[in-house]
């Protein structure tokens, strides 16, 4: 089995796919819906750097949600290009773009999203089995990732056994397991309270501080404020992208 | 590879376990249907081991030669009290001499016959016979001695095992005498216990051999000779009818099995000459065991339609279960497509649930299945001390024998209706919209 990620794109030059963790290009996504067309996304281009956390605004019905799906690979844009670690991915197949899913994105949601029927180290590793990796250096990795977030005296604890926040941190634990180029986190800390919405936006400061990319769709400034950076979405278009001044770069 | 299997399963009984009554529930009819399969399997090959061992205890390379009643009425001499039939010795006389192959014709005569000592009586099968006899029917002896050419017409007499204990329930009977008749007959032997076998010429008795009493045939001809008079119903004096029959049955034996068949029609068309009526019944028992298996295999295969209808029934349980839970776990879908599962992966994940509940429902269904021997002896046994002579003796001579094809045929099923019934349920968890799964509540 080849995969898109075993080898990449002559197209692009040594430098943009060494630098860049994605980037989109005129990204048109249009939906067909009884007749009436809307246009959710209508030419947004933006690069994201590796090591970048930005987090992505915008009032409802501005994009945020179509943008997310799109850049989430669970969506293909109606145009433009899509560049994942060098990759044109806006026009692959389904079977590509979950192999991608599973090996490149890291996905945090709203309401956690863990599987009721597995305990947290299962959950954390889930990602792991579909790309066949299993035994005991899975094993071991899901182990360091709880404690990482945590909760190592909780691996065999079932979702339901868990807070809000706890649940969370393990969703944060899985989206890391694949070691992803990015963590796309969709209102990650909207279901929680501001006490442990700290502590998630602490854990996500700290993980970018080692490196890893963080990409934050959020309607709340003052999540927003922990990033970096900052897109702002208007009418399925780009209204701003400026640098955090309130936060060290 | 392997490892990921494992693992699925591992998944597929977790997920089933979180809704342990529902998963039980659909199970259970895939368990009736494969137990049921087994069951009623093991009480057919019962059945018909029992008649195939009866049958064969005939011998298969015997052509059964035996004495018929006429239907009675309408015949031509319908005031005479004696009834003349059956077959001859001088019928046995032309098969001896006219039918090549044969490797021996061994006649008989048996009658029934009140053996007396003293005031204890036993209603007896007097059996006139040569020495060959115990040989043929496997008999043994338990003491004394069988016939000898010697005792060719001399008074003398073998009793089987439950005759024996009727006149002598506490002595030892050999050397004593019995009255057989008006004549003193002296007990040279004894025969061990011996299972029925089948019943052949008409009747649909089983033959057995525990209440016979075995004379020599020529001592039968002349000291109680073939007329037989038998006093009939009530009221005053006295009302005889007679039976007049030479020999009650010709047992021929072939060299070789193949020659039963035509021996068998050549010895038809022999009697046919001699015989006005039909008074003969020739019989095969490798035909009878033929028709056996012909019964045998036609009951099994409406056994396996039955078996698969109610499996059918079972397996469209499943896989409306199934479908309630691909619903009920869309948004798990969504976020294991989320998490790079592919479509593949996902009709994978609940193909194998399917199969694991089936697969459980099965297994479970074939160790009870398994179970029948004690289960149906502990029925049985159950049903014999509340009310005791209430069982048919074909139930309660009845031993199941479980049969691997079932085991197999039944196990097979259950997963192939795992496959079936879940192939739908499965694709449309995998071609749900990734999107829309994500957002379900
Ligand atoms: N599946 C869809 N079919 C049709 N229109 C859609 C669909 N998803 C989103 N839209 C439309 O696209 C626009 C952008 O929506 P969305 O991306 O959900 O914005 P946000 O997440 O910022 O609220 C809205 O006008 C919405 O109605
Ligand atoms: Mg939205």
């Amino acid at each position: 089995m080849t995969h898109l990620a075993d080898h990449r794109s002559d197209q692009l030059d040594q430098n943009a796919a060494g630098d860049y963790a994605f980037r989109v290009e005129n990204i048109f996504r249009t939906y067909f819906l009884k007749g009436e067309t809307v246009h959710a996304l209508r030419g947004v281009s933006f690069d994201v750097r590796n090591g970048e956390y930005i987090a992505i605004m915008g009032p409802s019905g501005s994009g945020k949600s179509t943008l997310l799906n799109v850049l989430g690979c669970l969506d293909r844009p109606t145009s433009g290009r899509y560049l994942l670690d060098g990759d044109d991915v806006s026009k692959i197949s389904d079977y590509q773009l979950s192999r991608i899913r599973g090996r490149r994105i890291g996905f945090v949601f709203q309401s956690y999203n863990l599987l009721q029927q597995l305990n947290v180290m299962e959950n954390i590793k889930v990602p792991l089995q579909y790309q066949g990796l299993i035994g005991k250096d899975a094993n071991q990795k899901c182990r360091e990732l709880a404690n990482l977030v945590g909760l190592g005296d909780r691996i065999y604890h079932r979702p339901t056994e868990l807070s809000g926040g706890q649940q969370q941190r393990v969703a944060i634990a899985r989206s890391l397991v694949n070691d992803p180029y990015f963590v796309l986190a969709d209102e990650a800390t909207g279901n929680l309270d501001s006490k442990t919405t700290e502590e998630v936006l602490d854990l996500f400061e700290s993980l970018n501080n080692s490196g890893k990319t963080i990409v934050m769709i959020t309607h709340e400034d003052e999540v927003a404020a922990r990033a970096k950076r900052i897109i702002r979405l208007r009418d399925g278009k780009i209204e701003s992208d400026v640098l955090n001044q309130d936060r060290p770069q | 590879m392997i490892a990921q299997f494992f693992q699925t399963v591992d998944l597929g009984i977790k997920s089933l376990l979180v809704q342990k009554l529902r998963a039980g529930l659909a199970a259970l009819g895939i368990f009736i249907g494969t137990s049921t399969v087994i069951w009623l399997v093991a009480m057919g090959e019962g059945v018909s081991y029992r008649a195939q061992q009866q049958i064969l205890e005939l011998g298969a390379k015997n052509v059964i030669v035996r004495t018929v009643k006429p239907n009675a009425g309408g015949d031509e001499d319908a005031n005479s009290r004696v009834k003349t039939y059956g077959l001859l010795r001088a019928d046995y006389r032309r098969i001896v001499e006219n039918i090549p192959n044969i490797r021996r014709a061994i006649p008989m005569r048996e009658l029934k016959f009140e053996l007396r000592l003293d005031d204890r009586t036993a209603d007896a099968k007097l059996v006139g016979c040569v020495e060959e006899y115990l040989e043929l029917n496997r008999l043994q002896i338990a003491r004394g001695r069988w016939l000898s050419p010697r005792d060719r017409g001399k008074k003398v007499i073998v009793l089987a095992n439950e005759t024996a204990k009727r006149l002598f329930p506490y002595e030892n009977p050999i050397g004593r005498a019995i009255w057989v008749g008006s004549e003193f007959y002296t007990v040279i032997g004894q025969t061990k216990d011996r299972t029925a076998s089948a019943a052949i010429g008409g009747s649909l008795d089983s033959r057995d051999y525990n209440l016979d009493a075995y004379i020599p045939l020529k001592t039968l001809r002349q000291r109680v000779g073939d007329l037989v008079m038998k006093r009939v119903g009530g009221g005053q004096g006295f009302n005889f009818v007679g039976e007049d029959v030479e020999l009650s049955q010709i047992t021929v034996e072939v060299n070789h099995i193949e020659e039963v068949d035509e021996t068998a029609q050549i010895i038809e068309t022999l009697l046919r000459k001699y015989h006005e009526t039909q008074d003969y019944a020739v019989v095969v028992p490798r035909e009878l065991l033929r028709q056996a298996e012909r019964t045998r295999t036609m009951f099994n295969v409406l056994l396996v339609v039955i078996a698969g209808i109610s499996l059918l029934v079972g397996g469209i349980g499943i896989m409306n279960i199934m479908l309630a839970t691909v619903t009920e776990r869309t948004r798990e879908i969504g976020v294991r497509r989320a998490l790079g599962a592919t479509r593949s992966d996902i009709i994978g994940q609940f193909l194998i649930e399917t199969v694991v509940l089936t697969a459980s429902g099965g297994l479970a269904g074939v160790l009870f299945g398994l179970s029948v021997g004690p289960v149906f002896r502990f029925i049985k046994r159950a049903i014999m001390t509340i009310s005791p002579d209430s069982l048919p003796p074909i139930v309660d001579s009845l031993e199941p024998r479980i049969a691997m094809w079932s085991v197999l045929l039944s196990l097979g099923i259950s997963l192939g209706v795992g496959v079936i019934f879940g192939v739908y349920p499965a694709r449309k968890a995998a071609y749900l919209d990734p999107i829309e799964a994500l957002r379900h509540e």
